[in-house]
């Protein structure tokens, strides 16, 4: 590779990492609305079975497969105090890691990362960990997330119960 | 405290019918000696939920189970037909299946080599000659449960060996797995992926709740209000519409019946499935009418049942249909597993919708199930400064009992009593029998 090609692939994953580490704080801060914003009109927002890490969401079934108006009404439900196993929210902390790009189209770019994150509540700890998959459109100097694919890397939600948060 | 006194287990339901009142008492979901006591008393008593016919397609199909804390393995044999072994080697007792699922000629275990036949016979012992004549392989085939028993491709296991049949047992419950069973036209199937989750309480709290219709509106209300805002208002008033019935099916069995508050991918047209899905959803009704007559398929297509099978079977034929399995593992903690059902051959348009509506009520995920997980936890928490105290599931007990009252509870409360006390069934002779199929719902 061209030094001129290492520094444009190094510029764009330095570009990925800031976006991927702006949208990992908003979900910290529980800045969803702002969250939500990041994601395009046909956006997918898919999380399979622990059990089935390469699952069809069309086919088989997962923990969560929004499109735009499910993930609206995901976060309109955590924006809310009615939300009863968020509410008081968790505290959370994410680490974004592994940041790779894997592929890069021009408009848009594929990419990959691993994600830790420990949420505390009622005395209760909870680690998450997994990969992420993006889909990421460009839009002016950022992105926009046409994709979202998590998969987690635990066997089961066991002992955490349940996945409330957004990963 | 290891033994527990029958006074005590007579104390902690108060079942004045006269006065309408029904408690029980919460050390029943605190106490590790009546946990202890329920391992014995109704876990090796009952029938128990094993696996679903599909999930052993082919001979040498094979999944690990867990049941009552006991690994299993559900094999399809060469000869077709289905067993369930104590996956434990009988030479050591390793655990000899070590997957979850797939394909097996046989299974060896990995110890010492023995190998069995997925018809669970010792087929294989290395180096053999160094046993005596009285190491008989034909005794030490894989351990089969004591009983194994199906009823319209639904699998149970039973560890007691003179319990009664599958059929006897589920009693009036039959009618109504009936309705789930007929919803595809050449059976249902189980797809892949299960919801493997968990629950810091008593198994018995999740078992109250997955058939409990006066929770709905008040805990889901940020279900309900997402499904509002898709153009449907009257989703949580269906829970207090007057069909909305709950039934003792006899034997600690129970249902709540209710015109649908959710989308249902069997043949309820919600607008969150847009126009497109009209006219399959039309085709699919007819279809059903045709084959089961307009009463059943009005049942299956518009209307909604959460069905306990005792102890911890739970049918719930909701926004998805699901099977749900209870698996207590110790007093305050249990896990939970969801699969989801689906007529065999449906088309993949449908399986879809099926998927976005199971997914957006329920299990770990969804918009519902996490909070349904926080009340039982809360519960739980609560029972830490109250454990002397009774609960109530008093509710309606007084009239006809409807979704939002609580007599499907007091069946099993009932039935959990009579078998704790090591009488038998319990009295199941609160309120009225459930309408017979064909009648009007």
């Amino acid at each position: 590779m061209s030094a001129a090609a290492v520094s444009d692939a190094l510029l764009t994953r330095l570009a990925v990492e800031d976006f991927l580490y702006a949208e990992a704080a908003l979900l910290d801060a529980w800045r969803l609305d702002d969250w939500l914003a990041l994601f395009t009109a046909d956006c997918r927002y898919y999380v399979p079975a622990t059990d089935l890490p390469d699952g069809d969401p069309r086919a088989t079934l997962g923990l969560i497969d929004d499109d735009r108006t499910r993930l609206r009404g995901r976060v309109d439900r955590l924006n809310s105090a009615k939300a009863y196993r968020e509410f008081p929210w968790s505290r959370t902390t994410r680490l974004v890691t592994n940041v790779r790009v894997l592929a890069d189209h021009g408009d848009r770019l594929e990419a990959t990362a691993n994600v830790a994150a420990w949420r505390y509540r009622k005395g209760d700890e909870q680690t998450l960990v997994g990969r992420l998959g993006y889909v990421l459109a460009r839009r002016d100097d950022t992105f926009a997330i046409q994709a979202k694919h998590i998969v987690l890397t635990a066997e089961a939600l066991r002992p955490h119960g349940t996945l409330s948060i957004i990963l | 405290m290891s033994v527990i006194d029958p006074q005590d287990l007579r104390d902690a339901v108060i079942d004045d019918r006269e006065r309408g009142l029904f408690r029980v008492k919460r050390t029943t979901m605190t106490a590790d000696a009546v946990w202890q006591a329920e391992r014995k008393r109704i876990f090796d008593r009952c029938w128990l939920y094993l696996g679903h016919d599909s999930e052993i397609e082919r001979p040498g199909d094979f999944v690990r189970r867990k049941v009552a804390g006991r690994p299993l393995v559900f094999v399809r044999g060469k000869d077709g037909r289905p067993r369930a072994f104590y996956n434990s080697c009988t030479h050591r007792g390793a655990r000899v299946c070590r997957q979850d699922r797939g394909h097996a000629k046989s299974f060896q275990c990995f110890y010492h080599a023995w190998t069995f036949s997925t018809e669970g016979k010792l087929v294989g012992i290395p180096d053999k000659e160094g046993y005596a004549p009285a190491v008989d392989a034909e005794e030490l085939g894989l351990r089969p449960v004591a009983r194994l028993a199906c009823y319209r491709d639904f699998w149970f296991v039973s560890f007691a060996p003179d319990v009664e049949s599958l059929e006897d047992y589920l009693a009036g419950a039959k009618e109504y797995i009936d309705l789930v069973a007929d919803q595809g036209a050449d059976g249902m199937r189980v797809l892949p992926g299960t919801h493997q989750y968990a629950c810091n309480a008593n198994w018995k709290l999740m078992v109250e709740n997955s058939v409990d219709g006066y929770h709905g509106a008040p805990l889901h209300h940020t279900y309900f209000a997402f499904l509002a805002g898709q153009g449907d208002d009257d989703g949580a008033k269906q829970l207090r519409s007057t069909e909305a019935r709950a039934y003792d099916l006899g034997n600690g069995h129970a249902v709540v019946d209710y015109p649908a508050p959710f989308p249902r991918a069997v043949a309820r047209w919600h607008p969150i499935y847009g126009e497109d899905a009209k006219d399959e959803l039309r085709g699919i009704r007819d279809e059903l009418a045709e084959r089961c007559g307009e009463e059943r398929a009005h049942r299956m297509a518009e209307t909604c049942r959460n069905l306990l099978i005792y102890p911890n079977l739970l049918l719930l034929d909701v926004a998805g249909l699901t099977l749900r399995t209870v698996w207590p593992v110790r007093p305050d903690h249990m896990e939970l597993t969801g699969y989801a059902l689906a007529p065999r051959g449906e088309s993949d348009a449908q399986t879809r919708r099926r998927l976005e509506g199971f997914n957006l009520f329920l299990g770990p995920g969804g918009l519902a199930t996490p909070d349904d997980v926080e009340a039982l936890e809360a519960c739980q928490e609560g029972f830490a400064a109250t454990a002397e105290d009774y609960s109530d599931i008093s509710r309606g007990m007084h009239r006809d009992a409807a979704t939002v009252d609580e007599l499907q509870m007091r069946a099993f409360w009932r039935e959990w009593q009579a078998n704790m006390l090591g009488s038998g069934h319990g009295a199941h002779d609160e309120g009225p029998k459930p309408a017979p199929a064909g009648a009007a719902s």
